[in-house]
């Protein structure tokens, strides 16, 4: 059952990336992107990590990907649609492409399992992922995590810098 | 437990008994809350039309009892009618998305002891996911039916919704914090064991700003711009109609009862009442639970329909203001005075 589930999520992952990149209408690429979040979302649940599930969903589709949709409603689509790709060479973009497969193949193929930690999947079924992932965030990991949230912090006010009209003086 | 080992067990036949349990329990659900729609509708005609000294629907059955059947098939048989320019498959699927998202938060709500379709450990988080989906429905099928008044409801909607989610969440944090869980039917047992038996008492700035944010989250009055029928006729459903419209305005009022549901199940104890009620009322404990819980829900939804005949709309500027100045800050607030109140008593 897991196995088939987790098949059904890949598949389906793969199709809808696909389709984000080939749509010609921007809104449409961004609703098969939040269908994409949806089924990462199911992936993060097939490996019993439940609260990234829900923070996938929140963050990406319900804050990130309305403002992408809220840029993109208020371009003039219409026009969008009739225009040709910005750039051509796909013989390039090929290349690259299979250049990228083969280097995740190869790595793939070197994979090894790396050991369990104290946190295998066990301990993590009876504490509750939430409390386990923030047991470990807010101790072992206090210190990324503060320059994560300042780097954060930092990006938010220079985004409010930029957006600020000059003032007359 | 996780949502899938909650599902699925070894054993092919567990796994079919379980399924069939769920799909009983989602029948049962929705028929009442189906049935809990159509008499929503009813109660806040007859509540504002008292609030305004008129006696509401009066002509349909005994003091209008069957108004909203007679409301129902007239929504069934009317005309399905589609912009030409709109955009045909997203028109379909912006109702579906709202209604979908509406009605799957009510799989985590806990009605009473032990009845709960999911009952998993992320309960709170899934409805904010939830909720955040239920915005793309505005958004799609204000930008689909390629009409000024329903473009402008869907842009208000998507910032009003984004803004107030933020809010929302913030204040959920400090039930959060006192029950130490985020599964809906661990705060309610977590109030249970509570000095003061409901988390209304202590969180009543979380309370506050919670109550606040759900009046916008639900796009009710006194911030209904999205729909402002005096500026933007009826905003972003302005060109659906017959059962497409009826699907928005189903989504709206699960909206509404959900909102009720959770501020049931997280500042009002639940199916449970307090202790001391209990010592003073000892009969009380007779009333099935599910009793308590559908009076604390009628309240709040009372509340929704009582502000809706008080105060006039918001301006848009002042919504935003009130939302990231007052509400946000609120909560934050919240959150601290909450954490530094846990770290003294432990």
């Amino acid at each position: 059952m897991v196995e088939f589930l987790f098949g059904y999520f890949s598949v389906v992952i793969v199709i809808v990336s696909v389709l984000v990149v080939t749509s010609r209408n921007p809104v449409h690429s961004v609703l098969w992107m939040l269908l994409l979040f949806f089924h990462i979302a199911g992936v993060y649940l097939l490996l019993n990590a439940e609260f990234l599930a829900a923070t996938q969903v929140i963050v990406y589709a319900g804050a990130i990907l309305v403002l992408f949709l809220f840029t993109i409603m208020l371009l003039d689509l219409r026009e969008e649609i009739r225009l040709g790709p910005f750039t051509g060479g796909w013989p390039a973009a090929l290349a690259i492409a299979l250049a990228v497969l083969i280097t995740v193949v190869a790595g793939i193929w070197g994979l090894k399992p790396a050991y369990i930690g104290p946190w295998g999947i066990k301990e993590i079924q009876t504490e509750t992922h939430t409390k386990a992932l923030g047991k470990v965030l807010f101790t072992e990991y206090l210190v990324p995590f503060e320059i994560a949230s300042v780097v954060l912090l930092v990006a938010i006010v220079g985004a409010v810098v930029l957006a600020k009209k000059k003032l007359k003086t | 437990m996780s949502v899938f080992e909650a599902v699925v067990r070894p054993g092919s036949f567990d796994l079919l008994i379980n399924i069939l349990i769920i799909l009983v329990k989602i029948a049962v659900v929705l028929a009442v809350v189906m049935f809990h729609v159509a008499y929503a509708t009813y109660f806040e005609r007859k509540t504002i039309g008292r609030m305004q000294v008129r006696m509401g629907p009066m002509e349909v059955g005994p003091h209008g009892l069957l108004q909203p059947i007679a409301d129902m098939l007239k929504l069934f048989f009317k005309e399905d009618i589609i912009p030409e320019k709109a955009d045909r498959t997203i028109f379909y699927i912006a109702p579906i998305v709202s209604l979908a998202a509406a009605m799957s938060s009510l799989a985590v709500i806990p009605f009473f002891e032990d009845f709960v379709i999911a009952d998993i450990n992320i309960g709170l988080l899934f409805i904010l996911a939830m909720s955040s989906l239920g915005s793309y429905g505005i958004i799609l099928s204000g930008w689909s039916s390629d009409s000024k008044y329903a473009f402008l409801g869907g842009l208000r909607s998507s910032a009003q919704v984004i803004s107030y989610e933020i809010a929302m969440a913030l204040s959920l944090v400090g039930v959060m914090m006192m029950a130490g869980s985020l599964n809906l039917s661990e705060i309610v047992r977590a109030q249970i064991e509570y000095p003061t038996g409901i988390y209304v008492i202590p969180q009543f700035l979380g309370f506050f700003v919670f109550v606040v944010a759900a009046l916008a989250e639900a796009n009710r009055a006194p911030f209904d711009l999205p729909e402002a029928e005096s500026e933007l006729v009826a905003g972003y459903f302005v060109e659906y109609s017959g059962m497409r419209f009826a699907l928005f305005y189903v989504a709206e009022y699960i909206g509404m009862i959900l909102m009720g549901c959770i501020a049931a199940t997280c500042y009002f104890g639940g199916w449970t009442i307090p202790w001391y009620l209990l010592k003073v009322l000892p009969f009380l404990k007779y009333i099935p639970g599910v009793i308590w819980f559908a009076l604390k829900v009628y309240f709040v939804v009372f509340f929704y329909y009582w502000v809706r005949a008080t105060l006039p709309r918001y301006r848009y500027d002042q919504l935003m203001s009130i939302g990231w100045k007052l509400l946000i800050p609120l909560a934050l607030a919240n959150i601290a005075i909450t954490g530094i109140i846990k770290v003294m008593v432990k």
